[in-house]
């Protein structure tokens, strides 16, 4: 007789059935039903065996059952681990939210050279002071940061056009550095700029302090001039020189640009992917429209048809996984982001896409005249005349009444995703967000129905487009598992 | 082929009492008289420096020294300076624990295994060999302070318990910039405390190189012929990871292990991405694989592209990935990038075909032992 026993031997499941993980499933289309775990992970499979599998009689020798088993849906008697493993993943997810707060960004301005349609916030350049902030609501701001208990803070200057307040930069970097010489965080600067004032002084102090750029461009130079009007009509001009000045000055990955979509934006996807290529980034953030700002106002955003956005989307997402499949890397950051969310145990910071939800918590912005807003559109709210997200102010509020504001806890709790009708039992639950500033903005009310969000069409969307394309093409998922890691 | 013990060591002259006792070897004629007494000088010429406490004749006739000698056949030519001898005079016998030539030297410290594996090249027998240990603790003093890496085999290593931690730290103490790398299956570390007490030694440049041969716990529990082995080993790497002990995957390619390489990778991505390092590892023809061979023998040409999908997955994943005991001609080019050389110098040889291979000096080549057993796929790459 052998001394080695057979391999059924150790295969406990024949006897003892499974039991199920806990999961949730979502139909695709047709047919195909995706189903995920807690921390994400997911199988695609026909309803008749997600059918048999809930109903617990799935047979161990199944292709299904071994997947389902690999990626703890289901616990036997073989193993027990799966438990630690899941709760590792869980508390590898949630770690972040330990870190609280590590993006703070300063409005050192609300003086704009351009007079862009969809910008609610900002106001005309010129002299006057009094949209400036101030020395000491800096300081004050500066306190606030440095009391989250994160081990990096990001400090990002915003305006209007941040660069007409370059002092102001200058002044609150001086300080954090010096404050920071005891604390010794991990500090990062940004400046989003338009880059049409680029000075000496500002790629000087950039230089210094190892100053990160975030600028816009919106697409090719007709699209771009047309969506950010200025004096002279040469934004587009004096943004590629901008971007081409601080890559030659300070290093070709100092630069980042973000593009606005509106409307005249989605015929043109391509056009606007092949301007990002030229202009040598090597990805673009194909990013939905945002309801705030005077996009309301000037109807740009009823105009905005939710499909037709999805229609852009994937046009240029199918683009891009394109040039990949044909050997250019070049990535969308969108699906970049919540594809690490799907295929890897990691939990991304991207504030639209936390739950609970990131306003506040991933990230809190100081206005020039410093209250303090939740988020970026919950400033952009309050200059449609709704105060709702305003959580404080840094000259009248101490640290925990901000942080503890009602409104903010009531929003984040109340709209907490896996707790809320629909997100509960969908399976994008953990890939997707909370988002109750757009919701109170759209639906007057935190968690808002989600058969009727925008936010939650345009998601879902997504999510579905992403696994069935990966799942359909090991190609494009080497593709997607590649911008997942990045 | 390479002999690393003798039974007829030919010991003359007045030998001290004692069973055994690990000397160090030295061919050098200038070395301070205070060390040369408890080292060998091994005579590699007419000048034989005085005080030494043992001289060492490889295949030479003895010559006339102040001191005991032991005559060596010619199959110890390779003996250099800085090795580390085990002397056994009772019993005639000499053993090399230490080659200061060689890429890498590891230490067996038990033949006693908890797992049973099908493919075990060391086959695990249950014997009282606690003297291991002490011998191995009287050589690490021994070794010169700048080799850049030592191994901890087995057997299970770990079934030493308090005395594993022992020779961890006497690692730490003698050789303080040597990289220890232990294969052990894990285990043990499922008990917390234990891994602690490894991980508070504070090592600095340890790794724990531990074999996970599925994502699913049964065909693991197979391979290694050990019930519940799969749940403990996890457990043993999460520990590991808790305490700051880097943490190496091994996995052996075989009939049983093939089939979901890629869901294990996949599984490790999503459960272990913190590991250091996976080492992908083709099949060695010895110990328990040669009785096992019906259920272990693939033809790696079979499964070339399960490797591909696997490497592919672990690397995208920015898991730093190796393939050893692999033939060129037989892995998808675009993964070339991931195969070392590994097999030790003396164990490795090329085929008849390989004689016209444009990058046999790349190719890492077969055990000796493949004679028994390789594919029928190799193809010598055309310059
Ligand atoms: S918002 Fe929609 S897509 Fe997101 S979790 Fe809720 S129901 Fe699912
Ligand atoms: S022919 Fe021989 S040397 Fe060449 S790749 Fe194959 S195994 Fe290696």
């Amino acid at each position: 007789m052998s001394k080695f026993q057979a391999l059924e031997r150790y295969e406990n499941s024949l006897k003892s059935g499974y039991r199920l993980l806990p999961f949730r499933f979502t139909q695709l289309s047709g047919d195909d039903y995706v189903l995920s775990n807690l921390v994400g992970e997911f199988v695609v499979l026909k309803r008749s065996v997600l059918n048999d599998f809930s109903k617990g009689c799935l047979l161990p020798h199944d292709p299904a059952f071994e997947e389902l088993k690999s990626k703890h849906f289901l616990i036997d008697d073989d193993s027990s681990v799966v438990v630690d493993l899941l709760a590792l993943k869980l508390r590898t997810k949630l770690a972040p939210l330990a870190n609280f707060t590590a993006l703070h960004l300063f409005v050192t301005t609300l003086r704009c050279d351009h007079s862009c349609p969809y910008c609610q916030v900002s106001r005309a350049n010129d002299d006057r002071q009094e949209f400036d902030m101030s020395e000491e609501t800096a300081l004050k701001s500066i306190d606030l940061a440095f009391r989250s208990p994160s081990q990096v803070l990001k400090f990002e200057f915003q305006g209007g056009e941040s660069l007409l307040n370059l002092n102001l930069i200058r002044f609150i970097i001086e300080e954090v550095k010096r404050r920071n010489a005891e604390q010794r965080r991990d500090i990062q600067f940004v400046i989003a700029t338009n880059l049409a004032l680029l000075s000496d002084e500002a790629i000087e102090l950039a230089r210094q302090h190892d100053v990160l750029i975030s600028t816009s461009l919106d697409g090719p130079e007709e699209l771009h001039n047309r969506n950010r009007p200025r004096p002279g009509n040469d934004s587009y001009k004096r943004t590629i020189e901008g971007i081409q000045r601080v890559r030659r000055e300070l290093g070709r990955d100092r630069v980042g640009a973000l593009m606005t979509t509106t409307a005249a934006s989605l015929s043109l996807v391509r056009g606007i992917i092949d301007e990002y290529i030229a202009q040598d980034f090597r990805g673009i953030f194909l990013r939905p429209l945002s309801p705030y700002g005077f996009a309301i106002k000037t109807k740009f955003y009823q105009a905005y048809d939710q499909s037709k956005w999805l229609e852009f989307y994937f046009e240029g997402l199918d683009y891009i996984i394109d040039l990949n499949l044909k050997g250019f890397g070049f990535t969308e950051y969108y699906a970049a982001m919540v594809l690490r969310k799907m295929l890897t145990p990691f939990q991304p910071g991207y504030v639209d896409l936390l739950s609970p939800s990131g306003a506040g918590v991933a990230a809190v912005v100081y206005n020039y005249d410093g209250d303090v807003y939740a988020s970026d559109e919950s400033r952009m709210l309050a200059e449609m005349g709704d105060k709702r997200f305003c959580i404080g102010n840094v000259h009248s509020n101490t640290y925990e009444e901000i942080f503890l504001n009602d409104t903010l806890l009531e929003a984040l709790e109340s709209s907490f995703a896996a707790s809320v009708p629909m997100c509960s039992w969908c399976a994008f639950e953990p890939y997707c967000g909370a988002d109750p500033v757009f919701h109170h903005a759209t639906q007057s009310d935190f968690v808002g129905k989600k058969p009727l969000s925008a936010f939650c069409n345009r998601n879902m969307s997504v999510f579905k487009g992403l696994i069935e394309r990966m799942n359909s093409r090991p190609e494009v998922r080497e593709i997607f598992e590649r911008w997942a890691y990045m | 082929m390479i002999v690393l013990g003798t039974q007829s060591a030919r010991y003359s002259g007045e030998i001290p009492v004692f069973e055994r006792r690990a000397v160090r070897a030295s061919t050098d004629p200038y070395r301070p008289e205070a060390l040369r007494k408890r080292e060998a000088f091994l005579v590699n010429g007419d000048s034989v420096p005085e005080g030494f406490g043992w001289y060492i004749f490889v295949n030479r006739p003895v010559t006339a020294v102040n001191a005991p000698t032991i005559e060596l056949p010619s199959d110890f030519d390779f003996l250099a300076d800085g090795d580390v001898l085990r002397l056994t005079p009772t019993k005639n016998s000499l053993r090399v624990l230490f080659r200061r030539n060689a890429s890498v030297n590891s230490f067996l410290l038990t033949e006693r295994c908890n797992n049973f594996c099908l493919m075990c090249s060391q086959p695990p027998r249950n014997v009282n060999d606690g003297w291991i240990v002490d011998e191995i603790l009287e050589a690490l003093p021994l070794i010169d302070t700048d080799v850049p890496e030592i191994m901890f085999s087995g057997g299970e290593p770990t079934l030493l318990g308090s005395r594993f931690l022992d020779l961890v730290r006497a690692c730490k103490s003698y050789l303080p910039r040597t990289a220890l790398h232990i294969l052990s299956n894990g285990r043990s570390f499922s008990d917390p405390a234990f891994a602690k007490s490894l991980g508070d030694i504070g090592h600095h440049d340890i790794m724990v190189g531990i074999p996970v041969y599925s994502d699913l716990a049964h065909v693991h529990d197979y391979v290694v012929q050990a019930d519940g082995a799969y749940d403990e080993t996890i457990r043993g790497i999460l520990n590991l990871k808790q305490t700051g002990v880097p943490v190496e995957i091994r996995i052996v390619m075989h009939k049983q292990t093939v089939p979901r390489l890629s869901a294990l990778a996949e599984f490790l991505t999503r459960n272990l991405l913190f590991v250091e390092h996976v080492a992908l590892m083709g099949l060695e023809m010895t110990g328990f694989t040669k009785a096992n061979l019906g259920d272990l023998w693939v033809d790696p040409a079979d499964y070339a592209e399960e490797l591909k999908r696997a490497v592919g997955i672990l690397d995208r994943a920015k898991i730093k990935t190796s393939i050893y005991n692999s033939q060129l001609c037989l892995i998808d080019r675009s993964i070339w990038r991931f195969a070392r050389r590994s097999i030790s110098d003396w164990k490795q040889e090329y085929m008849p075909e390989c004689q016209s291979c444009a990058v046999m000096d790349q190719c890492g080549g077969f055990f000796s032992s493949a004679e028994l057993k390789y594919s029928s796929h190799i193809q010598p790459i055309p310059c």
